[in-house]
């Protein structure tokens, strides 16, 4: 059976969330990855978003963190400073999924800016709840396209902490969460390396290369010394895929 | 009835050139009539404090209404960038703006600061992020039992803070449900408040006894605007115009395109 590259990277990043997880889900690939999640081996699934939404089990995927339907489906909606302080602050979430425009090898994210921050090339929306998900959370995925654009050897700004510009700086700072232990991509999937916290590419997607990798990589991209092959979506992942963003594109269509 | 007002005439009343003014609506119930009927009103050098700033802020900012803007995250949710935001800051169009930019777990502990009559919030967070380093109002207390070092923020104190509810009693109490944002510590953090709502019921009928509500003697003026979200969405009335954001992408990305929808839309 045919599949995209995306769809790809939907299904490994679902694959990894766990059935007692209670998520923070980010919105766009996050959101989709978790929903697939729920749909095929993750039943019981907690998501949460960042609106206020606790428990919620949408039909469609929301186009913004605080669609109605989030709140129809969820068992509670609380206010945003209660889910900020007593949920994350509170430390009851032990998954944050997240997205950005840029990442590094220790897993540092950039959604602030591309250029310099008082003068800004491209002035990108910023953190929003992405610094304290990344280190409160008991640990973080992250799913983004790669390419030599988006995986950079130097951020432009640090938005959301990673294991920080050295690797260490988690411990060195007194944050106790794991921080960030897996990296979804359309090529392939990365997890640090134990001791030096660097992300190394663990598997990688069928029919993906090495080189293909290092071309999309804007570091010296390591391999672990054994590197998977990520299975390719079984019929049952793709068709759930689809058509959950069969329904959510019917039914944002007829919103107007 | 002395709480319900016109909306032009509680906007006239109620903010002024200059002001801070916090529009709150996460999501759900943003109030996009009280911002027009703003920009109608020509306000000036206004300083915008909203987490979201969403095609609200933008719309405002691209009308000039705009000196500073205080947010945590400035995108169109699920479609891109807001442009109008980008221009002024990318490019002072249409004239240039400050920005005071924070994380949302900063900027809600700060409404909840405001509310509370706090001089700032303290909370965990910011740690090893450049925001924390250019920020100025960023900054770090050390808690006197533990000696950790927790971060620290200004409270938001709004000289106005406007939101859009579903429904007022005729005595001009607030019902919020739903998605509640920080729609409740805004009002209560600001020194005055305006709040449009969809209907004014008799009374509100059965309801938890947990029901968030503004008591009257919290709100400055209430404005009764069916539709007064729209394209945001009011819970149980209409819902999101999802194919709105979508099309806010093309009509917010030239100047021309934006000052035509002003006119057409807004202003004529």
């Amino acid at each position: 059976m045919s599949y995209t590259s995306s769809e790809m990277m939907t299904v490994a990043a679902a694959r990894a969330l766990r059935n007692d997880d209670v998520c923070f889900v980010g919105i766009g690939l996050p959101s989709a990855a978790c929903n697939v999640a729920r749909l095929t081996h993750a039943p019981d699934l907690t998501l949460i978003y960042e609106s206020g939404t606790i428990a919620t089990r949408p039909a469609i995927l929301p186009l913004s963190i605080g669609d109605g339907e989030l709140c129809e489906t969820a068992l509670t909606t609380v206010s945003v400073p209660e889910m900020f302080r007593y949920w994350l602050q509170g430390g009851r979430i032990t998954l944050g999924f997240l997205g950005g425009a840029q990442i590094d090898r220790y897993g540092n994210l950039n959604s602030t800016v591309i250029g310099d921050y008082a003068k800004p090339k491209v002035r990108l929306p910023g953190a929003g709840g992405a610094t304290e998900i990344a280190s409160q959370c008991g640990r973080t995925f992250v799913v983004m396209q790669q390419s030599a654009r988006t995986f950079v050897e130097k951020l432009d700004f640090l938005t959301t902490l990673g294991h920080g510009r050295t690797g260490r700086e988690r411990r060195e700072l007194g944050i106790r969460t794991a921080g960030p232990q897996l990296v979804v991509t359309d090529l392939c999937m990365l997890q640090p390396e134990q001791d030096t916290c660097e992300f190394i590419v663990t598997s990688l997607h069928p029919g993906v290369t090495r080189e293909q990798v290092q071309q999309n990589t804007g570091w010296p991209v390591r391999f672990a010394d054994t590197v998977a092959q990520t299975a390719g979506p079984t019929a049952d992942e793709l068709a759930v895929l689809r058509e959950l963003n069969e329904r959510t594109a019917r039914a944002h269509r007829s919103d107007s | 009835m002395a709480l319900f007002f016109r909306l032009e005439e509680a906007v006239s009343d109620l903010i002024h050139d200059g002001d801070s003014v916090a529009m709150e609506g996460f999501t759900h119930l943003i109030p996009f009539a009280a911002g027009h009927e703003i920009i109608r009103q020509r306000l000036r050098n206004l300083t915008l404090i909203r987490m979201t700033p969403d095609l609200i802020y933008d719309q405002l900012i691209g009308a000039g209404c705009a000196r500073k803007l205080i947010f945590s995250w400035g995108g169109n949710p699920g479609v891109g960038s807001l442009h109008r935001l980008r221009d002024a800051v990318e490019r002072g169009w249409p004239n240039p703006i400050e920005i005071e930019e924070h994380s949302h777990a900063a900027m809600a502990n700060a409404y909840a600061a405001g509310a509370s009559n706090l001089p700032c919030a303290v909370f965990r967070g910011y740690e090893g992020v450049d925001l924390a380093q250019l920020n100025p109002n960023i900054r770090t207390v050390t808690c006197p039992f533990t000696g950790e070092r927790l971060a620290c923020v200004p409270a938001i104190r709004p000289d106005v803070a406007v939101i859009h509810a579903r429904r007022a009693d005729r005595e001009g109490n607030v019902l919020l449900e739903g998605i509640v944002g920080v729609q409740k510590e805004a009002v209560l953090s600001a020194k005055r408040s305006l709040v449009t709502v969809e209907e004014v019921v008799d009374n509100f009928g059965p309801r938890s006894p947990n029901a968030v509500i503004l008591p009257k003697w919290t709100v400055s003026a209430i404005s009764v605007v069916p539709g007064g979200a729209r394209p945001s969405y009011a819970h149980g009335y209409y819902s999101r115009d999802n194919s709105f954001y979508v099309k806010w992408d093309e009509v917010s990305k030239s100047r021309e395109s934006f000052l035509e929808w002003l006119r057409l839309e807004v202003t004529a």
